[in-house]
């Protein structure tokens, strides 16, 4: 009889034990599944912050850098899923649509500044929110190119870029700095290219066809991919490095172009507190790659940085998830540090930006440019479609042929009408 | 009546044997079974899979990635048992003659082994292109490069371990029969085909086995070594091949790939793996039992 109590009382721990982690309702909490690894350490701090002041929990879990979609779909079915995620692009209104909240017409939603950043689903949804926006371009440092007898304000089109950049790199060994940073194609730096410049291919595709997609399109007509390759060949050919050791990666442009190695560097505002240290006053001018009217074009200004409330979680966590998004928006302290690192907020209430980079896109839309969107966050199986670009600069680079150009612009154009039929399912 | 009184070990086998078993069906049973059903499913999320029914596996068997990946995985597998055993037991041999030194020289075999597979890609990688590079090119950018470098990441990663099991199999060769074999005239070479080999067959089966299924299941070092399955090669309808992606990454790349649609595909692709690598063990098995003598 005494064993038999010993082993009821060993099996009632082992299961008490097991329970232990469940539990908890009442006021509700909030789990950012965070996008951004850059800025882990000042949500954390927000999160502590956000506790201190409401006692509600605030969990901020940051998914290594590229593995934002593994890391989403198996922590959304777990049972305590993150309440607060990013839903980023028109593909991820179709994957995770269906899981988020409805968030018209919500606190937060109502300090947005714009809509602009927002995603809607078919049935007009706001399916998710942006909670901060880029640009990109390519970054300048203006004291290295007035040092090598050029003005930034005469650089307005590619012929004097190109001017330039090939002048520079000539003279690289006798004044000490080249042209452009190196242009890795490795996975932590090949979307520079695959993601970012060749948005001015499809931003002028839509530009020509008068109109601003609003999804994927079936295919797209390539019609600028030749600019693309003008101004990455000017890129590649008078940079640090030789473009056939670009494969494999390995160099660091950023820090290149802090410690004045180069004059530019293909990137975007989020590099803004990292270059400002040693190069307080860098600046960033539009892709120019030879398109007629090119003098009037502005940086590349978009998201896929917005937020997302989880449908699923219990009311108590949304509501908690909804309060704590109001609060970072609107409280001065939370936004000004939220700022700082995401660049600007485009909220009412929010803290000014101190972004370098994003005032100077504003600046260009002071002037009357116009600004080119981010038609690249409709590339169809984005993985996908940008492995097999890589693939193809690869080959391109280690032997920059017309032939193996073809092969480029085969993955940009026939490699979309692919992807976004298979997408399509 | 009386009762039989049961003996401890009947009483109490259940305490000792039951967290193993509920590990193994938690562990293992259960997502086992769950995996079955998902292939038959349409999902986003595991707990909202809806069926479809066969519809995966007639996508898994259209798709001209997985079939590629296949026939790529299945030339890897055979070129790196027959590599990996020749060399491990040569080694083993040679290291099982009474040379000096010969435990360093079997610690310092075996050591590769502990090395983590994505640790050892990068660090292949790197060397390969350190060599590659030279010549202006990368380990990235030609497939035949991407599949030598693969053998070679295996073969330095896996002849230590096999050589410590052939060694452990030829000590166990017993001297009478080798003494008998000497006395009789048998020249060394006999001696090695007639009477050692298939005393170590015991060796050769777990050997050969082992490293069959390594070379079929092979993830890691394809992820790190390949850079996921590069260099690309686009197909005449614009479809993209990864020329140098294993079964195990293609269904990895398929499940987390943009294309949500595809998780039941890639779930449809891992069963068919699994029959694949398991059809496979077992006939290895039964086939070389066959050969192995009894002593």
């Amino acid at each position: 009889m005494k064993k038999k109590l010993l082993v009821i009382t060993l099996c009632l721990c082992m299961v008490v034990s097991l329970l232990a982690g469940c539990g908890k309702e009442g006021k509700g909490s909030v789990y950012w599944l965070n996008f951004k690894p850059e800025s882990d350490e000042v949500l954390n701090q927000i999160a502590k912050m956000y506790t201190d002041e409401t006692g509600v929990e605030v969990k901020i879990v940051t998914a290594a850098s590229g593995t934002y979609s593994q890391t989403l779909t198996s922590e959304m079915d777990k049972s305590a899923a993150p309440t607060l995620f990013v839903i980023g692009n028109s593909a991820g209104v179709k994957t995770w649509g269906d899981y988020a909240l409805d968030l018209k017409d919500t606190a937060v939603a109502k300090e947005l500044s714009t809509d602009a950043y927002n995603l809607y689903d078919e049935s007009g949804k706001l399916v998710s929110i942006g909670y901060c926006y880029e640009c990109y371009g390519i970054i300048v440092n203006p004291d290295l190119l007035e040092k090598a007898g050029y003005k930034l304000d005469d650089i307005k089109n590619f012929a004097a870029l190109k001017a330039a950049a090939e002048d520079i790199h000539a003279r690289a060994a006798e004044l000490g700095f080249d042209a452009f940073t190196s242009n890795d194609m490795d996975s932590s730096s090949s979307w520079r290219y695959t993601g970012h410049m060749i948005n001015l291919d499809y931003y002028y595709e839509e530009k020509a066809a008068g109109k601003t997609w609003t999804e994927c399109p079936d295919t797209i007509t390539g019609a600028y991919v030749d600019n693309f390759r003008q101004l990455y060949d000017l890129c590649v050919n008078n940079s640090t490095v030789d473009r056939a050791s670009l494969a494999t990666g390995g160099h660091d442009a950023q820090s290149e172009f802090k410690t004045g190695k180069a004059v530019f560097y293909v990137q975007g505002s989020w590099e803004y507190s990292a270059v400002a240290e040693t190069v307080p006053n860098a600046t960033m001018i539009p892709y120019y790659c030879g398109v007629d009217g090119e003098e009037n074009a502005g940086l590349n200004c978009g998201t896929e940085n917005c937020w997302a409330v989880n449908s699923k979680a219990s009311e108590a966590d949304q509501k908690a998830t909804l309060d704590f998004m109001y609060w970072c928006v609107t409280d001065p302290e939370a936004s000004r540090l939220l700022v700082d690192s995401f660049g600007v907020m485009p909220y009412k209430q929010a803290a000014a930006s101190t972004n370098g980079f994003l005032k100077a896109s504003e600046d260009y839309s002071a002037k009357g440019c116009y600004v080119m969107d981010w038609a690249t966050n409709y590339q169809p199986n984005v993985d996908d479609y940008r492995a097999a670009f890589v693939s193809a600069l690869n080959q391109y680079n280690a032997d920059p042929t017309d032939a193996n150009w073809e092969s480029v612009r085969t993955a940009i154009v026939d490699g979309w009408a692919n992807q976004a039929a298979l997408a399509k399912g | 009546m009386k009762r039989r009184k049961l003996s401890p070990m009947r009483k109490w086998g259940w305490l000792f044997l039951g967290p193993v078993v509920i590990a193994f069906a938690i562990g293992f049973v259960w997502p086992f079974c769950q995996g079955i059903y998902l292939s038959f499913c349409k999902f986003t999320l595991i707990r909202d899979a809806k069926f479809n029914g066969i519809s995966n596996y007639i996508d898994a068997f259209k798709d001209a990635s997985f079939m590629h990946a296949f026939w790529y995985t299945a030339l890897f597998a055979v070129v790196s048992l027959v590599l990996i055993n020749v060399l491990a037991f040569t080694v083993a041999y040679l290291l099982t003659q009474g040379i000096r030194g010969s435990n360093i020289f079997r610690t310092v075999f075996f050591m590769p082994n502990l090395i983590g597979g994505i640790v050892l890609g990068y660090i292949w990688s790197m060397i390969f292109d350190g060599i590659l590079s030279r010549l202006n090119t990368s380990i990235l950018l030609e497939t035949r490069y991407g599949f030598w470098g693969l053998i070679i990441l295996m073969l330095w990663q896996q002849i230590g371990y096999m050589m410590i099991i052939y060694i452990a199999g030829l000590q166990a060769v017993p001297e009478d029969m080798l003494e008998a074999a000497r006395i009789d005239g048998a020249s060394k070479w006999q001696t090695l085909w007639r009477v050692t080999i298939p005393n170590v067959m015991p060796s050769i089966t777990i050997c050969v086995f082992l490293s069959l299924t390594n070379g079929f299941k092979l993830f890691d070092q394809n992820l790190a070594l390949n850079g996921g399955g590069q260099p690309f090669q686009q197909m005449a309808d614009g479809s993209v091949v990864k020329t140098t992606e294993m079964l195990a990454l293609n269904i990895y790349n398929t499940f987390y790939g943009t294309n949500s649609a595809a998780r039941g595909t890639a779930q449809a692709k891992a069963v068919i793996f699994f029959v694949l690598v398991a059809g496979l063990g077992l006939a290895q098995l039964a086939y070389t039992r066959k050969k192995e003598v009894q002593q």
